[in-house]
């Protein structure tokens, strides 16, 4: 496997060395000939030319990016974008075609079957989409698989997967099978098995997209709850941009296989990259994500806003609106350490609220 | 054979009580476990009693009443309105047709209408007007092997007998199946008829029909269709039935007739399942083609036996080998066929629940990529438009016909030109062919044979010989209330009482001994069967490439006549009854194999890879993934290869299995025991009837 | 001949493509070789059907009397294949003129000859039928004294199989035959056990790996059988057989009687007055000339017409004795 040149559009929350998960110039290619069109031109082809040319699919792109223990890292894009393939090149459940995934320190490119299968057995777990359940088993042993699977005696495994039925609100469901289970129910039996082997990286591979929306807020909930309780990193799939704001730390934004942009919700949102996250960003509820950070502007004067208390710029906009309205003059904002960054006043509130209301009804 | 009499019931839910489930499921096993303790215990307190062993020459009153109603209706068949008037001028009318097309297609004496040349020609023009390209390269390369192995007649003679007892049988099948989906009184009737006739081994009615038919090709389709039509009859209900339901209602609702649903709704919408039931006919009806023979049926059988008077392997094996070829043949290119002739959006495989492919018949369900017309290409792209095609059919059908004309003059073109002398080509002719085929079988025999002789000998010493003991040598009630026992304890009452039937029916045979003798050589043929099926099953669910290199041969010992084996299979086993053991697994292996392949393939990618990701290993994922969750394929297989093994007990009969097979052979030949050989074969029908039962509903009550 | 030159590229092409013919047919096809006229001056033979029962001795007693039929009498002869009992059914109901090799089947003689008078015997075909047990030519060198049934017991344990439950092995069973083995094993107080082969097959092929691999085996058989050209398989001699000794099936202890292996023709067919029936009443040969034409067949692959018509030219006395 080539190592290509570490891409110009890594960015970093911390350090290659201590991050949870650490990728660089991840490159998938369908197709027979995959690995000899490594360092031809035919990889500058965008995606379309190159599958009528050659018949190759350019599943994922020179993907570069690190994730920080703790974090919940959203990947985001249309369908067809390669989320799935990314995910899966995470856990060499497809091989990369190039790049290399280090995951907890360990470099994933160049482990044999065995190491590998360990790696999946005790660092990471995976949710998918369509649950991936084993009709013939009932809940209890669903959730028990992984610790069987790693030669865990049945009375030590019976219990953990019995913490586990209650941590996921399933008390009461562990003898049935899961074709007897709503949907929401077995995704978390789903969730469930993922936790149960206490891996440092819990993946998900849109877990929510085949339940109702009801249904999905309850287990965004859910998720952010146990990240709570659990604190375990997390790389979570969604085409969903409004999940995405509300579960992740940072967000990464795909297309064609390649990234467009990685940043903090209000990042992507502020200062969208280019046409395409900002068509995708349109109708999100700015005043939900912004910060006052994306809203202030440059004190006039030393003293202007001094008679207000401060607001610190990470505030979102809708919770400042009505200490900022409320205030007679503009208000300072202040960065962690309490220097003034900026000030806000009614108007550049109003701006972003007043755009919302126009924005076509869907918004919320 | 596998429908049930009743529809299968539908897995109680687990809805309800998945506890009191588990405790079921556990109890059943302890229960088990106390039938097998007192059996073992009556086995050793009572053995040698009440076993009702009937000596070999030692005939019962039912046997001579047999016999004497043969004679009987054989004294009046002579001037009987019925037998002589209908049932000759059917006999008559049949050789006669047989006969004329004979002449026309297979005969090449000189003055005839169509030599081989313009018999390629039009089964060349016909086959690409139907089915397409690579059908037709199929059809001229199977057609040139049969001339040039020496088998030209009695390959065209096979294909004739077939195709005509194919179309009988959809003249009647199609109806009766479509009478039987209507209505549920009818298929309750006809079902166990068709049960029998396809358990029935057609040794034990041989004679009979012999007798009504005269000898010849009548006779010969005539027994083709006995076993034929059950299939086709089958599927085209079960298409029918399996209709979606919601398609039904939609229909309904718009206020359509029986009639109209039938033909605008049903009968297109289970088209696909319908051209497989003429599919499965076809293969059953190819799979008559040996024992046709025995009745002067024309065709490849006559050389098969031939060869084996003489234990002529290689020679028999070229003829084995031409019925294969046609078998594939007909197989791929109606496949083709109908592919071509149903719209694209319709291509989905219709096959459904495959549980309904009979006896001995070849199973199709889903053809590897290489051998349909499509594959090869992804996708549907066709080099002409189809009225390119039809306009490249009609210039090419001048030189069909001049081509045709001539080979009515030439002697090369009429009578196959023989090309032994030949280099290349000349090996392929049946001397050197066949020859070739000894000197193989002779190395391998004499490689292995201490091997395999002490294998036997081991597998007899543990497994046959303890098991036959136990269930043959005890007074018989006890065993009849221990197989009670279990098919109540697996499958609830119904089956039960099915048993109960069965027991009845074998008891009056006369035969309890030989039944039962027969039952353990079926039992331990099955567990080897399932042993092989799952680890071939498995390789080929998991692996294009073991597909590819596996599925020729199982579609060739499926079709090719066991009497082919049977020589290298007596210098292997000698003649014993793990011969005969061994000759059922080969023949009953295919199907259960591609079963298990099936349902292996069948298991959701999705579950699959989430599997993976946990990091299991390939061992795990074979034995906790993926077996378990073809469960419902490996009981099928088991049910299937079990009527397999049970359809060999015949053939088994031939080569040291002794008990029920061996009087049915007998029976066939010799004219006083005939009595006796017909029970047989009613016994054989009654194990078959109660095995699939007992199988069915315990799938039913525990397969998840 | 004239036509040849019409034959159009495209024909004499996609022959040669499709075989590689070299020479693309010379000629024309010959008429029907319409040697219709009979030889013998007297009825026109017409049909002549031959039934053939499975096994190589029989189909060389049917192809060389329908070779001699056909060559000179002009009949048209065909060869239905059926098992016996089927053959005595189609004389019965006229599908099948003759059977030329029987044996015994009183039961089958008592139906159709002595009550319904379908069938009408024709004569003895000279072949003599042997039924017993014999051994492989290895073991009577071997054991020179085995061929003596009083001996059998003192070699029983050598028979042992996997079949035979601990006893030595008969192995018997062609299906086409009652056999009185398990009273003979009873009544002479064998120590054997009768093991069902089931088949001729079976039978030969069992012989043929004894012999091979010097096993030993002890099996019913019977002569004229075309293995005997291939094997001289050697007779244990049981208890010499008297008439009536095998009256009561349950309590023989003597030999199988010799067979006088007879020819069979139907009724209707009989009364015909076609040539061929004469023929048949008078064809007789021997077991050396029966085997002699079936090793053709069985071991050198020949065709059972071209064997037969080999044998006949190489006999033309014994042919011309059954026409006259
Ligand atoms: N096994 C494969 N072979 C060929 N192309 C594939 C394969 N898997 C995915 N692709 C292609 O890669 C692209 C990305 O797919 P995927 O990762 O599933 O997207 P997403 O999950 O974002 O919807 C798609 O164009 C898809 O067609
Ligand atoms: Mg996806």
């Amino acid at each position: 496997m080539t190592d290509l040149a570490v891409s110009s559009r890594t960015t970093s929350a911390t350090d290659a060395t201590s991050a949870a998960l650490s990728v660089r110039g991840l490159w998938k290619v369908f197709g027979p000939n995959a690995d000899k069109l490594l360092g031809t031109p035919d990889l500058e082809l965008s995606r379309q030319e190159l599958q009528a040319k050659s018949g190759h699919v350019i599943g994922v792109r020179d993907v570069s990016f690190d994730v920080a223990p703790g974090e919940v890292f959203v990947v985001m894009g249309l369908s067809g974008s390669g989320k799935s393939t990314l995910v899966r090149l995470l856990t060499r459940l497809i091989e990369p075609t190039a790049g290399t995934v280090v995951l907890d320190g360990e470099d994933l490119t160049g482990m044999g079957e065995d190491q590998l299968r360990e790696i999946r057995r005790r660092k990471v777990s995976m949710v998918f989409q369509h649950f991936g359940l084993l009709p013939h088993r009932k809940v209890i042993d669903n959730i028990a698989f992984g610790l069987e699977i790693r030669g865990e005696e049945k009375s030590g495994r019976r219990s953990r997967a019995q913490e586990m039925v209650d941590l996921v609100g399933l008390t009461g469901y562990e003898l049935n099978y899961p074709d007897q289970l709503s949907g929401g129910m077995q995704q978390r039996v789903g969730l469930a098995r993922a936790l149960a082997g206490d891996p440092a990286v819990l993946m998900f591979d849109e877990p929510f997209s085949a339940l109702d929306p009801l249904i999905r807020r309850d287990m965004q909930k859910e998720v952010i709850r146990l990240h709570h309780e659990v604190g375990k990193t997390m790389v979570f799939i969604t085409h969903d941009l409004d999940e995405a704001l509300k579960l992740g730390d940072r967000i990464l934004i795909m297309r064609d296989g390649e990234i467009v942009q990685v940043g903090a919700p209000d990042e992507i949102i502020g200062a969208p990259a280019d046409d395409y996250v900002r068509d995708f960003t349109a109708e999100v509820p700015k005043s939900h994500v912004l910060t006052l950070r994306w809203v202030m502007r440059p004190p006039g004067s030393a003293d202007e806003g001094a008679g207000a208390p401060a607001l610190p710029d990470t505030t979102v906009v809708r919770e400042a609106a009505r200490a900022v309205l409320a205030a007679d003059g503009p208000v300072r904002v202040v960065d962690a350490s309490g220097a003034v960054v900026g000030v806000v006043d009614d108007e550049d509130i109003l701006r972003v609220v007043v755009v919302e209301q126009r924005a076509p009804a869907g918004a919320r | 054979m596998t429908t049930t009499l009743e529809p299968a019931r539908p897995a109680p839910t687990k809805e309800a009580q998945p506890v009191a489930e588990r405790a079921t499921s556990r109890r059943t096993g302890r229960k088990l476990l106390a039938v097998l303790a007192l059996w073992v215990l009556a086995w050793a307190t009572l053995r040698g009693r009440q076993t009702l062993e009937l000596a070999n020459a030692d005939t019962t009153g039912l046997h001579d009443w047999f016999n004497d109603v043969r004679d009987r209706v054989q004294l009046l068949g002579q001037d009987n309105w019925f037998f002589h008037g209908v049932l000759g001028t059917i006999a008559s009318g049949l050789d006669t047709f047989v006969g004329v097309l004979q002449e026309h297609l297979s005969s090449v004496t000189p003055g005839d209408w169509l030599g081989w040349f313009g018999v390629l020609l039009l089964a060349a023009w016909v086959t690409y007007a139907l089915a397409g390209l690579r059908s037709t390269l199929l059809v001229t390369v199977v057609l040139l092997f049969l001339g040039l192995a020496g088998l030209w007649t009695d390959g065209i003679d096979t294909l004739i007998v077939t195709i005509v007892a194919v179309v009988i049988c959809m003249v009647v099948g199609l109806p009766l199946g479509i009478a039987m989906s209507r209505s549920r009184r009818t298929s309750a009737v006809v079902t166990p008829v068709l049960d029998a006739m396809q358990t029935m081994p057609s040794f034990a009615y041989l004679t009979p029909i012999a007798l009504f038919f005269g000898i010849g090709p009548a006779c010969a389709i005539v027994l083709t269709l006995v076993y034929a039509l059950p299939p086709l009859v089958r599927i085209t209900e079960h298409g029918l039935n399996s209709v979606a339901e919601n398609t039904v209602e939609a229909g309904r609702s718009l206020g359509v007739t029986k009639g109209q649903l039938l033909r605008q709704v049903q009968l297109p919408m289970a088209k696909r399942t319908i051209v497989v039931g003429i599919n499965q006919c076809t293969m059953a009806a190819l799979s008559m083609a040996t024992i046709a023979a025995l009745v002067n049926g024309p065709g490849l059988g006559k050389p098969v036996i031939a060869a084996l008077q003489t234990l002529n392997v290689g020679a028999a094996a070229v003829a084995g080998l031409g019925i294969v070829l046609i078998a594939i043949m007909l197989d791929r290119t109606t496949t083709a066929a109908s592919e071509r002739s149903s719209p694209a959006g319709q291509r989905v495989a219709a096959v459904g629940s495959p549980g309904i492919f009979g006896g001995r018949t070849l199973v199709l369900e889903k053809l590897p990529r290489w051998a349909t017309e499509e594959g090869g290409r992804g996708t549907d792209r066709r080099f002409l438009t189809p009225s390119g095609r039809r306009l490249v059919l009609a210039v090419l059908l001048l030189p069909v016909l001049v081509g045709a004309y001539y080979s009515t003059r030439y002697l090369q073109l009429s009578q196959f030109p023989d090309l032994s002398g030949v280099p290349v080509l000349g090996e392929l002719t049946a001397g050197p062919l066949g020859g070739h085929i000894n000197d193989l079988t002779n190395a391998v025999v004499d490689a292995i044979s201490g091997v395999t002789n002490g294998f036997k000998d081991l597998v007899t010493a543990v497994m046959l010989n303890p098991l036959q003991s136990l269930m043959s040598d005890l007074p018989w009630w006890v065993m009849a209330l221990v197989l009670l026992a279990v098919a109540f304890l697996l499958g609830g009452w119904r089956p039960a009482v099915v048993t109960l039937v069965c027991e009845a029916v074998v008891l009056g045979t006369g035969l309890w001994y030989d039944a039962m003798v027969t039952l353990t050589m079926t039992l331990v043929a099955t567990v080897i069967v399932m042993l092989v099926a799952v680890v071939l099953g498995v390789a080929m669910g998991r692996g294009r490439r073991a597909d590819t290199v596996i599925r020729p041969f199982l579609d060739g010992f499926q079709t090719i006549p066991a009497f082919v084996y049977l020589v290298p299979a007596l210098a292997l086993f000698a003649a014993t009854r793990f011969t005969a053991i061994m000759a059922a697994v080969a023949y009953a292996v295919p199907i259960a194999t591609k079963l298990v392949a099936d349902g292996v393939r069948g298991v959701s990618p999705a579950t699959v890879e989430a599997a993976r990701s946990t990091g299991i290993t390939r061992w795990q994922m074979i034995s906790k993934v993926q077996l378990p969750m073809a469960r419902e394929a490996l009981v099928l297989a088991t049910n299937q290869g079990l009527l397999y093994v049970l359809s060999m007990v015949v053939i088994g009969g031939m080569v040291g299995g002794g008990s029920l097979g061996y009087l049915i052979v007998q029976g066939f030949v010799q004219g006083q025991l005939f009595g006796k050989g017909l029970a047989a074969g009613i016994a054989i029908t009654a194990l078959g009837i109660m095995l699939d039962r007992i199988a069915r509903h315990a799938a039913a009550r525990f397969g998840r | 001949m004239a036509r040849a030159t019409h034959r159009t590229a495209l024909v004499a092409a996609t022959a040669a493509l499709a075989l590689g013919l070299s020479a693309c047919g010379g000629g024309n096809i010959e008429q029907p070789s319409a040697s219709g006229s009979a030889g013998g001056g007297g009825k026109e033979c017409g049909d002549l059907r031959i039934a053939v029962n499975p096994w190589t001795g029989y189909v060389s007693n049917a192809h060389v009397i329908g070779y001699v039929a056909q060559t000179k009498l002009g009949c048209k002869v065909t060869y239905p294949d059926v098992k016996e009992e089927v053959g005595w059914q189609g004389m019965a109901s006229g599908s099948i003129d003759t059977i030329v090799e029987n044996w015994g089947h009183a039961d089958l003689t008592k139906k159709y000859v002595d009550e319904q008078k379908t069938v009408q015997d024709a004569g003895l075909t000279g072949n003599q039928g042997i039924i017993g047990w014999y051994v492989p030519p290895w073991m009577a060198e071997k054991y020179p004294d085995i061929t003596d049934w009083k001996n059998l017991n003192k070699y029983a344990s050598m028979f042992k199989t996997s079949e035979s439950g601990g006893k030595g092995q008969l192995l018997d069973g062609d299906p086409s035959y009652v056999t009185n083995d398990e009273a003979l094993v009873t009544n002479l107080k064998l120590d054997y056990k009768v093991v069902t082969g089931g088949s001729e097959a079976a039978l030969i092929t069992s012989f043929r790996q004894a012999e091979k691999n010097k096993t030993p085996l002890l099996a019913y058989f019977y002569d004229p059988q075309w293995f005997f050209s291939e094997m001289k398989l050697v007779k244990v001699n049981l208890p010499e057989y008297t008439d009536g000794c095998d009256a009561d099936a349950k309590k023989v202890a003597c030999d199988y009687p010799p067979y006088a292996l007879n020819k069979l023709i139907a009724t209707k067919f009989a009364e015909s007055g076609s040539p061929a029936v004469d023929l048949i009443k008078k064809f007789q040969w021997t077991n050396d000339d029966q085997n002699a034409v079936s090793e053709m067949i069985a071991n050198q692959n020949m065709s059972p017409d071209d064997a037969a018509k080999k044998w006949v030219e190489a006999n033309p006395d014994k042919v011309a004795a059954w026409l006259s």
